[in-house]
């Protein structure tokens, strides 16, 4: 029963903020392009849930390729900065100004950059410089988090830099790089949201461009649409990447 | 003699943490180190271990390289290795075949009763298991020297004696000569031949005490007169060292 009343309670909340939203609409006779009732938001979602669909396919899609590129860089930057001491305090400062700039404020560049008719590759760039900070802090911090009696053991064994790196650092890197990976895939999408509206109705066509387009037309429930998907988009990812670094670190220790 | 200190003295930033202290070590006695926390305990087992260098003085090591073996406090297992591929990593690192260095793990494992537990990772492990997995990656090269520091700290007292009767029973197959750190003066003289005991912080030598009888020690020894006269002296040494 508890159980139950447990898994039911989110749903049951939902439901009547839902309610109580469509019945204050109604009885205050709210302007729908002001704060149209659920009921519109669902009609919206139904009319258009192919294109909805197809927008948050094109979101995290390209969400995803950045993760993958930021993914690629940060590890291997990383691995350098790690193995050089004097590197890892050279670029230190930098990364934190970089990671401390909000992406909104480097949009415009990035755009410049990539090409006003390469909304897609700007958006890409975007979302992987956020994506990049937290794999990056992640493997620099994993590669140096190892058990210092381990590292006891390795010098009493005469281990080389190599054997080192590949048995000791690489490893104890792996559950910061899990976290790193599970933080970044959500800043991800922050990121290729946050480029589409910089890019306007360029090219990219995500969900920050049906938001875009929806409310240059008053189409308040549409924004909500879209608002909706974003908002299940994020939380099936949030979902996946969570048991990713659970299965992740399951086989990283074995339970 | 496997292994002796001469006159070291340890600085750190701090403040001096050992000596001036002297100790040797002959192949196959086991020698205990007793002191107060802080006194420099693990300190000297890391320059018997070769791990640190003194401020002044002397280290002598006769092991080779593989050949000295150090137990940590903590079981200091890679929990992402297999309790097999953790025993056997000494071995691996010298760069032994891997298969080979599998067989010798497995033996290792089953020496200190954890035969059927190759291939279990260290958090599916007990804490008295974890410690026997470390103690079979000790003895997995077959070292002169074998290093425990305050070993079984950790553990629950049935699971400390069992242990403690487990390493007396491996050191009568080889006799490595071994060298242990502990808080208790009881373990100490169960388990040693030799007790050191060290003053308070920077530790120097209050005192030692051979220990008689048998060893692995025959059931009920704790109980015996000797056992008693022995714990007794050395916690009166361990108490001048405090003073001192």
């Amino acid at each position: 029963m508890t159980r139950l009343a447990r898994a039911l309670a989110p749903f049951v909340l939902i439901a009547l903020l839902m309610a109580a939203w469509e019945v204050a609409c109604r009885a205050l006779a709210v302007p729908v392009y002001f704060l149209p009732p659920p009921s519109a938001v669902a009609q919206a979602l139904a009319g258009d849930w192919a294109g909805l669909l197809r927008s948050a396919w094109n979101t995290l899609s390209m969400a995803l390729v950045a993760l993958l590129v930021a993914s690629l860089l940060a590890q291997a930057l990383a691995l350098v900065v790690a193995l050089s001491p004097i590197l890892e305090r050279a670029v230190r400062p930098l990364a934190v100004v970089l990671q401390v700039t909000p992406v909104v404020a480097i949009a415009p560049l990035v755009l410049i950059w990539a090409g006003l008719d390469h909304a897609g590759r700007a958006i890409v760039g975007l979302a992987a410089v956020v994506a990049f900070f937290p794999i990056f802090s992640g493997a620099v911090t994993g590669l140096k988090a190892t058990d210092p009696d381990l590292e006891r053991l390795f010098d009493l064994y005469g281990a080389s830099p190599l054997q080192r790196l590949v048995r000791l650092r690489l490893p104890s890197a792996v559950p910061y790089l899990l976290e790193g990976h599970k933080v970044a895939a959500g800043l991800a999408v922050i990121g290729a949201v946050v480029a589409e509206f910089v890019a306007g109705s360029g090219g990219a066509q995500g969900l920050a461009w049906r938001i875009l387009e929806a409310g240059n037309r008053l189409q308040t429930a549409k924004m909500f649409a879209a608002l909706v998907v974003l908002g299940l988009l994020g939380a099936l990812l949030h979902a996946v990447l969570e048991a990713a670094e659970r299965v992740g670190l399951r086989w990283w220790r074995g339970r | 003699m496997i292994a002796a200190l001469e006159s070291v003295e340890v600085d750190y930033p701090r403040g001096r943490a050992l000596g001036p202290f002297s100790l040797a070590i002959e192949a196959g006695e086991i020698v205990a180190l007793v002191g107060p926390s802080g006194c420099g305990k693990s300190t000297a087992m890391r320059l018997l271990a070769g791990l640190e260098a003194p401020s002044r003085g002397d280290v002598t090591r006769m092991p080779e390289r593989g050949e000295t073996a150090v137990v940590f406090q903590a079981p200091t297992l890679a929990p992402w290795l297999s309790a097999r591929a953790n025993a056997a990593l000494p071995l691996e690192l010298a760069g032994t075949r891997r298969a080979l260095a599998l067989t010798r793990a497995d033996r290792a494992l089953a020496r200190v009763g954890l035969a059927g537990a190759e291939t279990a990772r260290p958090a599916q492990l007990s804490g008295g298991m974890a410690m026997r997995v470390s103690l079979a990656r000790a003895l997995v090269t077959e070292p002169k020297l074998l290093l425990l520091d305050e070993p079984f700290a950790a553990l629950d007292e049935i699971t400390r004696r069992a242990l403690a009767d487990d390493v007396l029973n491996l050191w009568a197959d080889t006799r490595p000569a071994i060298a242990f750190v502990t808080h208790n003066v009881e373990e100490a003289v169960y388990m040693a031949t030799r007790v050191v005991v060290m003053t308070r912080g920077p530790g120097r030598i209050a005192g030692e005490i051979a220990v008689a009888g048998p060893l692995p020690r025959p059931p009920g020894f704790r109980t015996t007169g000797v056992f008693r006269h022995h714990v007794e002296a050395v916690s009166h040494l361990l108490a001048d060292g405090m003073v001192a």
